[in-house]
């Protein structure tokens, strides 16, 4: 369920950020949201739900007269010229939880919405407070960018300003100055389950999406948690234990896996009682590198929980 | 223009750090490579004795002489043998995310090496290389670099042998006055003769050089290596990073160092052909560690130059054009197997096996080393890379 606007403002209050609310009939647009709110001396923005061809969202939120070229932003982005459209309305309800013509930063809270990539203008910050829906059409609701940015944080998301207007030059030796904020998503071999996309603030951290938990034993000896979020509050983050068990049983898989393809009413007639010398030569043949392999995954890991835990550790003093 | 150390004259091949592009678009002529370099070509010999005294097969990449140039290897030989050891220095510049196979082949080399001699190795991710020289941002190049990280950690070095350090993060102590005193030893006339830099370069390219030469001395890592003054540093690399490295040998007796070793790499072709470029734009240009096995199956099938005939008629009389076929090439780099590879490439050039095996056989070999690849880097967390990238002492690395 899509948070709401009196769970917003309630969150506000909590955060203590400084915000004044107006009511008003259902405004589609920008120019309805104006006849309401436009003289209560705060600046409007335009808020723009946007999809990629790899299915990816973003939302750009802007000063009304921000000029947003979305060919220029779709090659900043690296997505070439036309990568950018308007996302379907289906979509506005399915990701950001709110209704048609409400698109807003704050819709970023829902968890639907958690691998929307957030786009602010920079124009935002030289005013001294912007409206902006709280989730619902029949309200307007103005806070000042540190507001903004202090709820962002405390969503674990870190707020980038971007200079919407900019057109720079974007070539072989000029990469996407935006790349950065595409969601990242990856690509996977068949007989693995999609990776849940990662999220990428500005300051670099990804969130690893990267860690799949299939039923395939992907990880030999790893137990790995789906998409761990680092949030800015300080959680811990789940560190995946190096389990000896499923490591064992990922190298018994591949050893019986070889045993039964080099085991065979030929291979017998072939080698008759030195069959098992035979397949013992194989082994270390064939599987010596794939298990080495496999256990310096589980040292790694091993390594590192150890790590982990040597690094956080309070000594405590009486 | 004056001719420049490293630089050939316009129209012969260009090989740098930076650039490298054959003669009139034709293939890159190694010899004359090594000649101009004034490297040392790695013989049989030399594979010879690795398996000696490490008692185990070569490496792939030494058999198929993937690895084929070298600078005082025999030296580290010599020392190892009286029982010095040494550390192993690589990196990478992480210029994007998306890595392809020729990205790995130093990686994969290296991890050969430190579980053969049994020896330490730094890697070093030149973030700051890349902010100044492909105009990133400081935060997007420090991500790249941690997402590159992570790659490079998948295949497969042992965490209590390593040391991972980006530019950005380690710069700093020791190592920069390191870069200090290799600083005060190069003239800006002769950095420009080496890299080619011009009146327009900015500053930070000029002064760039230093941090790639300072990882080979050991006085650079004090949490590593206190103590070990006298440690001899191995590098592995493809040859066009060479210019640094001579410039570092230049300068290491002068400042009492070893000069580091060299051990270097060809270049991985394009699935196009040798003389095609592979560039970033071009996913098709190159086998990422990011495909599906579909992917892999439709690169190579679509898009690998090989040197089959025209008709299955005219191949089966002429055979194949070994040369330039990609798909052996390919196989030359990552089939272990080397009689298989005999086999394979006596029928194909004997125009008794088809292109389509040949791409078939790849595509089998190709897709298990990328999965293998993909494996191991969903293994690979964020604490990993904290714990690689760590500046700790590594207690175990010589065992």
């Amino acid at each position: 369920m899509g948070y709401s606007k009196d769970q917003l403002l309630a969150r506000l209050k909590e955060l203590q950020i400084d915000f004044s609310q107006y009511e008003h009939p259902v405004v589609l647009n920008v120019e309805a949201q104006a006849k309401y709110v436009g003289n209560m001396g705060g600046a409007l923005s335009k808020n723009l739900f946007l999809k990629d061809k790899k299915h990816r969202y973003y939302i750009v939120s802007a000063l009304a007269d921000t000029k947003v070229d979305m060919k220029v932003l779709s090659q900043r982005l690296g997505l070439g010229k036309g990568g950018l459209r308007m996302a379907p309305e289906e979509a506005l309800g399915e990701i950001l939880q709110v209704p048609l013509g409400c698109v807003t930063p704050f819709a970023v809270v829902n968890e639907s919405a958690s691998h929307v990539s957030l786009l602010l203008d920079k124009g935002l910050k030289t005013q001294e407070c912007c409206f902006f829906h709280p989730l619902s059409n029949d309200m307007s609701i103005s806070v000042n960018v540190q507001g903004l940015d202090k709820f962002l944080k405390s969503i674990g998301r870190d707020p980038s300003y971007i200079d919407l207007e900019a057109n720079p030059l974007v070539g072989k030796d000029q990469p996407p100055d935006l790349a950065v904020l595409v969601p990242s998503g990856s690509t996977v071999l068949p007989d693995f389950p999609e990776k849940a996309p990662s999220l990428q603030d500005s300051t670099g951290n990804v969130s690893a999406g990267n860690n799949s938990a299939s039923a395939k034993a992907v990880k030999p000896s790893v137990n790995v948690q789906n998409v761990k979020k680092k949030s800015v509050d300080g959680q811990r983050p789940s560190i995946p234990s190096a389990d000896a068990g499923k490591f064992v049983e990922e190298l018994l898989d591949r050893a019986s896996a070889l045993l039964l393809s080099e085991i065979s009413e030929d291979s017998i007639k072939q080698h008759g009682g030195l069959l098992g010398a035979e397949v013992a030569n194989n082994f270390r043949k064939c599987l010596t590198e794939d298990l080495k392999n496999l256990a310096t995954i589980f040292k790694n890991t091993a390594y590192t929980e150890g790590f982990y835990a040597g690094t956080h550790y309070q000594t405590k003093r009486p | 223009m004056e001719k420049k150390e490293g630089y050939l004259q316009e129209e012969e091949q260009v090989v740098n750090p930076w650039e490298v592009s054959a003669k009139d678009g034709g293939k890159i002529d190694y010899d004359k490579l090594i000649d101009k370099f004034g490297c040392q070509r790695l013989d049989q010999s030399f594979v010879d004795r690795v398996q000696r005294l490490t008692s185990r097969p070569p490496h792939v990449f030494l058999r198929r002489g993937v690895f084929f140039a070298h600078r005082d290897l025999n030296e580290i030989l010599d020392a190892y043998e009286r029982g010095d050891k040494f550390y192993l220095y690589t990196g990478r510049g992480p210029s994007s995310e998306a890595l392809h196979l020729g990205h790995l082949i130093p990686f994969m080399f290296t991890k050969y090496l430190q579980d053969a001699f049994k020896v330490p190795l730094v890697i070093q991710l030149t973030d700051d290389e890349k902010c100044m020289w492909k105009n990133l941002s400081v935060e997007e190049s420090q991500r790249l670099a941690r997402e590159n990280a992570k790659d490079i950690i998948a295949c497969g070095f042992d965490i209590s042998k390593t040391f991972i350090f980006s530019d950005f993060d380690y710069v700093g102590g020791a190592f920069y006055k390191n870069m200090v005193k290799v600083a005060k030893c190069v003239t800006y006339n002769k950095v420009v003769g080496i890299f080619g830099f011009t009146g327009e370069d900015h500053i930070g390219k000029v002064s760039f050089p230093p941090v790639q030469a300072v990882p080979s001395f050991p006085s650079s890592f004090p949490h590593l290596f206190s103590g070990k003054d006298d440690l001899r540093c191995l590098i592995p690399c493809a040859i066009d990073q060479d210019p640094y490295f001579r410039m570092t040998r230049d300068v290491a007796p002068r400042i009492g160092y070893h000069k580091p070793a060299l051990i270097e790499s060809l270049f991985f072709p394009a699935l196009q052909g040798e003389t095609g470029k592979m560039s970033a734009s071009d996913p098709n240009s190159a086998i990422y560690v990011t495909d599906s096995a579909k992917d892999i199956k439709n690169k190579v099938n679509k898009h690998a130059f090989t040197g089959g005939q025209e008709s299955i008629e005219k191949h089966r009389q002429y055979g194949a054009n070994l040369e330039v076929d990609i798909p052996i090439k390919y196989l030359n780099f990552f089939l272990e197997d080397d009689a298989e590879l005999e086999h394979i490439k006596k029928e194909y050039g004997a125009g008794r096996m088809l292109t389509g095996e040949v791409k078939k056989r790849l595509i089998e070999v190709l897709t298990e080393l990328v999965e293998r690849h993909r494996r191991a880097r969903a293994a690979v967390t964020d604490e990993m890379v904290d714990a690689f990238m760590a500046v700790r002492p590594l207690p175990n690395m010589f065992d």
